[in-house]
């Protein structure tokens, strides 16, 4: 399957989906020392969820997954604001937004390239 | 067409030939990340172009909050300067109030090196989230970018200027570049009333902070109010409708100088009763009596000190006021008369962002944010009553 969005950072890239139901709270639930968010490891992942929320100090959070070498692959949003598109752009993640996501399970294998996300292989299990 | 590392192939931003070249890397690689921020937002929110700004105001300050890998973030940029009078948002602590904020000497230092890397972009280290006072004054129908959401809400309400809910980073790349894009609340259509509200009772001052709390939580858009107050009373009431909501702005009728083209054809009628607000009413016996947050006015200065005069404090409570650095440099007056009572004035630092929440449990303040962010865990969990200044100062008198 193929989903057009919208490049916030441009990247080609794939991997395993993770994905958060609800909006995330950038300075909150993301451990950007671990590498996860709402306690999920996102490391290395394509970290797909509907937008981010809370404060405005959310963008450094991002950054920090990328100082601390625990960035995930991309992201995948619905609507990327403010906090998250400026987060992305200085911590170089690779983002993509305007995607349904309810077309996107966890564990999909997924290649990003711009604004086209494309579902390679779906979870076995899903 | 050139590959840029960000996607903007696609765009409905006008540029002028000087932004391109920005964004080009023609300036450097740290100006070009800048104008790709500015120019991306541009894109999400359908700006037309990037218009100037006269001022910024930045968040994104405590090492609490910014950590290790903000400080390198802020490294990476030295070298660039701000275009226009930036100010800052509250740091960490007051430098001398160290031993009662308990500031262990790793966050002395860390926050002095975020300090350092903000001045060396040239930007003023006010740490103060009322810089309208006297720091960095937006005048009517002025473009700014600024990012701390009571002062936010307070320069598009109280003031007219116009800015949007800016993030840290987007109001920094703001500053840098000069400009914003030109979307939202910059826009005399965005402005205008969406929700009226009524209040079916006469608010006492005490009143208005939890009145934020409601709106901000219950409404999203711009609130047009019917109901008498002071300024202080405002500035409460808005602080909290930020902290609790997503709101950047509300109208007060003969109050606020955009309400009288503020109400257009769609608008929805709202009535508030007192029991709505009565939620976020607590009795409790505090420790810590907080006053400033946002930071205190001059006159709320005053007032502190005019009721306090001559009066002692009792030894098994606090009195802590947070003041802009400027205003207590104004007022040395006043803040002797409460050093005298035995309370203490602290500059540059305020009760949510420096140690406080976790040193006391039970907090009294006249503020609804405070109230929203202390009663949270990662600020301490304490517990905070929210009542009016002067039954905040009768608690406190021996």
């Amino acid at each position: 399957m193929i989903l057009k969005g919208r490049s916030i950072v441009y990247g080609d890239v794939e991997g395993y989906a993770v994905k958060c139901e609800h909006p995330v709270v950038i300075l909150g639930d993301i451990d950007e020392r671990e590498g996860t968010a709402c306690g999920k490891p996102i490391y290395g992942k394509i970290f797909v969820f509907p937008r981010g929320a809370g404060s405005t100090v959310g963008s450094y959070t991002l950054y920090g997954l990328r100082f601390y070498g625990k960035a995930p692959l991309a992201l995948i949003l619905e609507e990327a604001e403010t906090i998250v598109a400026a987060g992305a752009i200085i911590s170089k993640i690779p983002t993509v937004d305007k995607i349904d996501i309810s077309k996107i399970r966890e564990g999909d294998y997924i290649r990003i390239r711009g604004d086209t996300v494309e579902i390679i292989s779906e979870h076995p299990h899903s | 067409m050139k590959a840029y590392a960000i996607n903007l192939e696609v765009r409905d931003v006008y540029l002028t030939a000087e932004e391109e070249n920005i964004l080009q890397g023609e300036h450097g690689e740290g100006l070009k990340m800048m104008m790709e921020i500015l120019v991306k937002i541009g894109e999400i929110y359908k700006a037309d172009r990037l218009i100037p700004i006269s001022s910024a105001q930045i968040s994104g300050v405590s090492y609490n909050t910014i950590g290790e890998h903000g400080l390198h973030f802020l490294k990476s940029l030295q070298g660039l300067k701000v275009k226009v009078l930036t100010t800052l948002n509250p740091l960490a602590f007051d430098e001398n109030h160290l031993e009662e904020l308990k500031v262990e000497d790793e966050l002395f230092e860390k926050q002095m090196e975020i300090i350092r890397a903000y001045m060396n972009m040239g930007i003023r280290p006010t740490a103060t989230c009322t810089p309208y006072y006297f720091d960095n004054i937006p005048k009517l129908g002025e473009h700014i970018a600024w990012a701390e959401s009571s002062a936010v809400i307070y320069a598009n309400s109280i003031i007219g200027a116009r800015t949007n809910r800016e993030g840290a980073v987007s109001a920094l790349a703001a500053a840098l570049i000069g400009k914003t894009p030109n979307y939202g609340l910059h826009l005399d259509e965005e402005r205008k009333a969406t929700h009226l509200i009524e209040l079916s009772f006469e608010p006492n001052e005490e009143d208005f902070p939890l009145l934020g709390l409601w709106v901000g939580k219950n409404i999203k858009g711009i609130p047009y109010l019917r109901l008498h107050g002071s300024e202080d009373d405002f500035k409460l009431m808005g602080a909290a409708m930020a902290a609790s909501g997503s709101i950047a702005m509300y109208h007060v009728e003969n109050f606020t100088p955009e309400y009288r083209e503020a109400i257009g054809d769609k608008i929805e009628r709202i009535v508030v009763d007192r029991k709505d607000i009565e939620d976020y009413r607590s009795e409790e016996d505090v420790e810590l009596v907080a006053i400033g947050c946002p930071h205190a006015s001059p006159s709320e200065l005053r007032r502190i000190a005019e009721y306090l005069k001559g009066k002692k404090k009792r030894k098994d409570k606090e009195l802590w006021v947070f003041v802009a650095r400027s205003v207590k440099e104004r007022n040395e007056n006043y803040v002797r008369i409460i050093e005298d009572f035995g309370g203490k004035v602290m500059v540059d630092t305020c009760v949510v962002v420096s140690n406080a929440g976790k040193i006391f449990k039970k907090i009294g303040t006249t503020s609804g944010k405070a109230a929203f962010y202390l009663s949270k865990k990662k600020f301490g969990g304490a517990k905070v009553k929210v009542t009016d200044l002067y039954t905040l100062l009768r608690s406190v008198i021996e």
